[in-house]
């Protein structure tokens, strides 16, 4: 099965009344993900048997039967998840994420767990232990990260729509490079309990779909309050699908003007401008607006995550469960031996950076000045949604670099998520929209909305997505 | 503040972690470009704000302690990497020659 021209709806209709089965399904997907993803590698682990069952209720969940890639940082009960490092290669949860849990009571169907950058720090899918994923737009391209393996998942038409997580952009930078949708919640709207944690305080898990509406629907089922997370809301989650369809008229727009800058790809801006004018031609109402703390996000995000994921990886020694080194002397040489063997040379740098900003001495000058820089970032934000609904610009600077090309360079890797960070230090709902190609590559229009308001989000990506009919298209690199 | 390759082999022995001497050098230039980056905070006036603690105003959520059912022994057990007679092996932390 290849998933290109289908959506849920589509594919819930012809389970419903018999023209697939679920079990047929299931295992169309599994072939197909084995061969395409020879060239691909956008799985980590792909079951050999899927059985979704025959008492599936089609007219009761949307989600019935229809299979969903899962990002391997998401625990799964039975089923090997590594966060694509091999500190946990042959690591075996005993239980479910809150999310895993929804999704297995509206009875989806899981057929594996995809590539990732290990431990989701990175922006190209490159720093998995598992091996470098390749954009199917051009298999020489990076497809972003670090939900790089889910994104190309769904681009390529092996699943209808997967799970990522987004840390400071993980999930709209690789839907950008990858031409599908991908919406970060707001913090608190899922459940991050089972996500093996990078930075807690930015961690969020989202969806990844090539039809605005499909994540509307997955969205649907994993959100809400969990007793497993005290960070969860309590909000009622309105039915995302409801926000489909309509018309953009009045819808305020404003546009950073730290957004459209030089900084951006002269090419990236042009289709991101046509999309402004597009929603300014339907009656929206277009605001220029300035973020001037837009060019200090990257050193506040690298600061409080890097300082985040040294606390929460402290927890991986070697001992309970994980790699252990082999040859050691003595418990510290168990400890020091199986983190620097067992992690990668990004995780080991992030460590490092969060350590030293932790540091006495260091402390006040980074960590605290960090968090203070982050609640002006948030007060910026909080004026501009006091007189508009949604702020959008592009999702990238630049569509999808060359493999290889930035890896040895980490400031320049680190800036590529200038225009993503923000959302994730304000804890606001974003989502990355395809909106066109530039030199045969996708760009992304990104749309942020005020928090727990992911319903403008949706209402200006479903715009976007009727206007563009960007889905029609096909990755160039899947043709032989 | 200048990072040398002293600065990141004492926070390497913090994070338990080590590094081949021959890489040292090459990390020890790639933290000091990214602790350069990080400098620049110190140009944001941050007089009298806040600390972002927490981005989505929440109050402090109790639950009652009460028992639940987790997983079985040997299953928490099956992803210890070293064990023996249903308990997890480390190495000997006291050592006996030092103690006589």
């Amino acid at each position: 099965m290849n998933y290109l021209k289908e959506n849920i709806d589509s594919l819930n209709k012809k389970l419903a009344n018999g023209e697939l089965t679920a079990d047929q399904l299931a295992q169309d997907t599994v072939n197909n993900i084995q061969e395409t993803d020879k060239k691909l590698n956008a799985w980590i682990t792909v079951k050999d048997e899927v059985k979704p069952g025959s008492d599936l209720d089609f007219a009761k969940s949307k989600l019935a039967g229809i299979p969903i890639a899962i990002k391997d940082n998401i625990i799964t009960n039975g089923v090997k998840t590594t966060a694509a490092s091999k500190i946990l290669g042959n690591y075996m949860p005993v239980y479910d994420a809150t999310v895993i849990t929804k999704l297995k009571q509206a009875r989806a169907t899981f057929v594996g767990k995809t590539n990732m950058d290990e431990f989701a720090m990175g922006s190209s899918t490159e720093h998995s232990y598992f091996g470098v994923t390749h954009n199917p737009w051009n298999l020489a391209k990076v497809p972003g990260g670090s939900s790089g393996g889910s994104a190309v998942a769904v681009a390529s038409g092996q699943v209808v729509a997967a799970l990522g997580s987004d840390t400071g952009g993980s999930i709209r930078q690789p839907a950008a490079f990858n031409g599908i949708f991908g919406i970060k919640p707001t913090y608190g709207r899922v459940s991050r309990w089972g996500l093996i944690a990078f930075a807690s305080s930015l961690d969020q898990i989202g969806v990844m779909s090539k039809r605005v509406k499909d994540s509307a629907e997955v969205l649907n089922v994993i959100a809400g309050s969990d007793d497993h997370d005290s960070t969860t809301s309590e909000r009622e989650v309105p039915d995302f699908t409801k926000f489909i369809g309509q018309d953009v008229k009045g819808l305020r727009v404003a546009v950073p003007k730290e957004y459209m800058s030089e900084g951006v790809d002269s090419g990236v801006r042009e289709v991101v401008q046509q999309q402004i004018d597009l929603l300014k031609e339907n009656g929206a109402i277009i605001n220029e607006v300035s973020l001037p703390l837009t060019k200090y996000v990257v050193p506040t995000y690298y600061i409080i995550a890097s300082s985040e994921a040294s606390s929460n990886l402290q927890r991986y020694d070697g001992i309970r469960y994980g790699y252990r080194a082999k040859d050691t002397k003595n418990l510290l040489d168990v400890y020091v031996k199986s983190r620097s063997e067992g992690f990668g040379p990004e995780v080991q740098r992030r460590i490092i950076l969060g350590s030293f900003a932790l540091s006495a001495g260091s402390y006040d000058k980074f960590f605290r000045q960090a968090a203070k820089v982050r609640t002006l970032i948030c007060d910026e934000f909080d004026k501009v949604f006091a007189e508009n609904d949604v702020v959008v610009g592009p999702t990238t600077t630049t569509p999808a670099f060359d493999i290889g090309s930035e890896i040895s360079d980490p400031i320049k890797m680190y800036n590529n998520d200038i225009l993503t960070i923000s959302a994730n230090l304000a804890g606001i709902p974003a989502a990355s929209v395809p909106a066109g190609l530039v030199d045969g590559m996708p760009v992304g229009f990104q749309i942020m909305a005020k928090r727990f308001d992911e319903g403008s989000i949706f209402r200006t990506a479903d715009f976007v997505e009727r206007a563009n009919k960007f889905y029609k298209q096909t990755p160039s690199g899947m043709e032989d | 503040m200048e990072i040398t390759e002293d600065t990141i082999k004492h926070v390497a022995v913090l994070s338990r972690l080590e590094f081949d001497e021959s890489k040292i050098g090459k990390f020890t230039e790639e933290m000091g470009s990214i602790i350069n980056m990080a400098n620049q905070l110190s140009e944001v006036d941050t007089e009298g704000v806040a600390e972002t603690v927490q981005v989505v105003d929440r109050d402090t959520v109790f639950r009652e302690d009460k028992p639940e059912h987790w997983q079985s022994r040997s299953e928490l057990m099956a992803n210890v990497p070293d064990k023996a007679n249903g308990f997890i092996k480390v190495p000997v932390i006291i050592n006996k020659d030092e103690d006589e």
